[in-house]
């Protein structure tokens, strides 16, 4: 339909989601961005974010990825995410916990790899947290 | 000549082994099943993320900022190779078709004057490898596809993998495993991960590039995309090695299956000749002994 773009989101161990919906919006590196039929063509890696798929001017699934990137072509757009998960389904405690040992790590990381590796490990945590804060379309 | 006893024993304990190597097949062949839908549900990602790679890479392979996952390191002198088996054994010629092939390109390797590093995945493969190359193993991953392989485990070793080649350990990595053709065949495969050398065939089948925006810029996204390709090339290979491993297994319990049972037929026979023998020469003597009264 012309009114509708086709969404997927990917994961190596699965195809998560497959729809056809109205409208997303992706968290990518450089921003936010909507994706409507029509899209021009674009290749873009995500930030750890909320995807919103929306169906008309409601917001219908919101789904946590930790980073990954996005593929928009005449055919639809998709997401390849290597963890993703519905922002129900977060565990506010699990993510505290996370987001704390992940601040742990960088303290004790003792070289530039491990601090790097933490930093991102903290950034998606605080990114999840945030998620659950509520949504700001 | 074996008494009466003895191969009534020996046909029980061959049946007791028969049992087991078809419970065992049945086994395998239900996780052949599940290993295959496993890799069947991951290629979707695989195919997208060769494709979008493929048409980043064919536009970035000629210029010399190219990241080093891409382009090599300008070295060709320090080999690590992976090298993945299963941890368990029983399952035919498996295991040792990949760890002879891994000896083979380590040998080559070596005569050639590379220097030769070697990560295991699998217990099979560092039992088989630290033979003859006990030095050169940096690194061994065990007991990974319990209770299943996920995409945690592969991120492990990519992690690993990626960490030394970002430290300046090696030049080129190569990936031995086994791929899945059939229950019957699996193919052990040479695969090179680093630097990823598809980039020029991939450039053929990607057809006529559809022209994208790339936000970021096309390097900045490809090296986010390489590192997470290590990752999936990792994944892959141990999905096709675990489909291969269930696979081989199969097969081999099959035969192990029909032999004991050709063994039991030869070992019924001669039960039954014994016992005969044994009842003739009991008449025999019966008769012989009634006619010398």
């Amino acid at each position: 339909m012309a009114d509708q773009v086709h969404f997927e989101l990917v994961s190596p161990e699965r195809l998560l989601f497959s729809a056809n919906v109205s409208e997303i919006v992706i968290p990518g590196t450089e921003g936010d961005f909507a994706v409507l039929p029509g899209h021009s063509n674009l290749i873009s890696t995500i930030r750890p974010g909320v995807i919103h798929v929306m169906e008309g001017t409601q917001i219908t699934d919101r789904i946590f990825v930790e980073g990954g990137f996005a593929e928009v072509n005449d055919k639809g757009c998709t997401v390849l995410a290597e963890r993703a998960q519905k922002v129900d389904e977060i565990d506010r405690r699990l993510a505290e916990q996370a987001l704390s040992d992940a601040r742990e790590d960088v303290e004790d990381a003792k070289n530039d790899l491990d601090r790097n590796a933490a930093q991102n490990a903290v950034a998606i945590a605080e990114a999840r947290l945030h998620a659950l804060e509520g949504s700001v379309y | 000549m074996p008494s009466l006893k003895d191969l009534k024993v020996r046909i029980n304990s061959t049946k007791n082994t028969q049992k087991i190597t078809s419970a065992m097949k049945m086994v395998s062949a239900a996780k052949l099943r599940r290993a295959q839908e496993q890799a069947e549900a991951a290629r979707p990602y695989a195919e997208r993320m060769e494709k979008v790679l493929g048409a980043l890479a064919a536009s970035m392979a000629g210029k010399d900022n190219a990241p080093a996952l891409l382009g090599g390191t300008g070295r060709n002198q320090v080999h690590l190779v992976v090298v993945m088996t299963s941890d368990r054994g029983l399952c035919g010629a498996f295991n040792s078709s990949i760890t002879r092939q891994a000896r083979k390109t380590a040998r080559d390797l070596r005569a050639a004057g590379k220097t030769v590093k070697i990560l295991t995945v699998g217990r099979k493969a560092k039992d088989q490898m630290k033979r003859e190359f006990a030095e050169q193993i940096v690194a061994s991953f065990e007991e990974i596809a319990r209770p299943r392989i996920t995409f945690e485990t592969a991120e492990k070793i990519a992690i690993q993998i990626r960490n030394m080649f970002a430290a300046g350990e090696f030049d080129v990595c190569t990936v031995v495993y086994n791929k899945f053709k059939s229950a019957i065949a699996q193919i052990v495969t040479v695969q090179q991960l680093i630097p990823f050398a598809n980039a020029v065939a991939n450039e053929n089948n990607a057809g006529p590039a559809a022209l994208y925006e790339y936000e970021p810029s096309e390097e900045a996204i490809l090296t986010d995309l390489l590192p997470r390709n290590i990752s999936m090339q990792v994944y892959r290979a141990l999905l096709e090695n675990s489909a291969s491993e269930h696979g081989a297994r199969m097969t081999a319990m099959d035969n192990a299956t029909r032999n004991a049972g050709d063994m039991i037929n030869k070992l019924t026979i001669n039960y039954n000749r014994t016992r005969q023998a044994n009842i003739t020469k009991e008449l025999i003597e019966i008769i012989s002994g009634a006619e010398a009264v």
